[in-house]
C-alpha cells in the first residue's frame, strides 16, 4: 500500500469557470505515469463529471486519485446538500440542475451514469444534510 | 479530415493553435451540451458548438479532442484561448451556423459519432 500514489485536490466550489482543473492534472499526471490512453480517458471523463457535479450540486469538496498497482481509485467527498434518491439520481435524464447550469452546458442528468459507464465499479454514499461520498475504481 | 481543410470548408478563423493546423481529425461532434459530449462522443474528433465558456476545453480535453470550431461569430474570451493554448489545442471560428457547419463537414467525409442506442 504505501507504494501507491496519491493525488488530492480541494475543489473550489462557487467558482464554475475553475471546475474541472483537477481533473485536467489527474489526466496529466496519469500521462506522464505512461498510463494506456483509454484508461486516462476513462478516469479523467469519470472525474470530471464528478467534479462538475461537486461544483454545481454540493458546493465543492476534496477529490482523491489513488494509483496503485491493480486500480485507479477516484473519491470525491462533499459536505453537500446530499442525494436524496441514488437510484433516481442515477438515472439517465433525471436531474435537479438549474437553468443557469443548463445553460452553462451541463445538468442534463447524464453525469452520474457516465460515470459508472466509465468506472469498474462505483459506490456512492450519501446523507441528506451531511454530503455525499463516490468511490469509483479503474481496474487496470 | 485535416483541420486546415476544416478551416478551408468552414471559411475560419484561426484562434489559437495554428502550428496544428496539420493535424487530423476522425470523427466530428456538434453539441451545445457538453453533458453529452462527454456521454458519447468519440476520441479524435473535432467539437462544433455554439457554447462558449471554459468547460468546452475542459470537456475537449477530457474527450482527447484536438481541435474546437465555435461556430456562429462566437468569440470566445482570452481565459478560454489561454487554457486552449496551454493544452495545445487548435480553436477556430466561423460565421456559419452549427447545422451548415456540421453539413460541410459531413459532405466532404468527415464522420460523425456513431449511432446511440439507449
Amino acid at each position: 500500500m504505501s507504494d501507491n500514489l496519491i493525488f488530492r485536490f480541494e475543489v473550489l466550489g462557487n467558482d464554475f469557470t475553475s471546475a474541472g482543473q483537477a481533473s485536467v492534472q489527474v489526466k496529466k499526471n496519469l500521462r506522464q505515469l505512461g498510463f494506456d490512453s483509454e484508461i486516462i480517458r476513462r478516469v479523467s471523463i469519470a472525474m470530471y463529471e464528478g467534479e462538475i457535479n461537486m461544483v454545481i450540486h454540493a458546493g465543492g469538496g476534496v477529490a482523491e486519485v489513488i494509483v496503485s498497482e491493480e486500480y485507479i481509485e477516484i473519491i470525491l467527498e462533499d459536505t453537500g446538500p446530499g442525494i436524496k434518491d441514488i437510484e433516481q439520481a442515477m438515472q439517465a435524464g433525471y436531474s435537479t440542475a438549474s437553468d443557469t447550469i443548463r445553460s452553462l452546458g451541463f445538468g442534463a442528468g447524464m453525469g452520474l451514469p457516465n460515470m459508472k459507464k466509465n468506472t469498474d465499479t462505483m459506490e456512492i454514499t450519501s446523507t441528506i444534510g451531511v454530503g455525499t461520498r463516490i468511490v469509483m475504481r479503474v481496474l487496470l | 479530415m485535416k483541420i486546415s481543410k476544416m478551416q478551408e470548408l468552414l471559411e475560419a478563423k484561426v484562434l489559437c493553435g495554428e502550428e496544428f493546423l496539420g493535424r487530423h481529425v476522425y470523427s466530428a461532434c456538434g453539441c451545445d451540451l457538453m453533458s453529452d459530449v462527454l456521454a458519447f462522443a468519440k476520441d479524435q474528433a473535432v467539437l462544433l458548438t455554439g457554447l462558449v465558456n471554459t468547460q468546452v476545453v475542459r470537456t475537449a480535453l477530457m474527450m482527447d479532442m484536438n481541435c474546437i470550431v465555435f461556430v456562429r461569430s462566437k468569440k470566445p474570451g482570452d481565459d478560454i484561448i489561454k487554457l486552449a493554448e496551454e493544452h495545445e489545442l487548435v480553436i477556430l471560428s466561423t460565421d456559419k451556423p452549427l447545422y451548415v457547419s456540421c453539413g460541410l463537414l459531413y459532405t466532404n467525409g468527415l464522420a460523425g459519432s456513431k449511432e446511440v442506442k439507449k
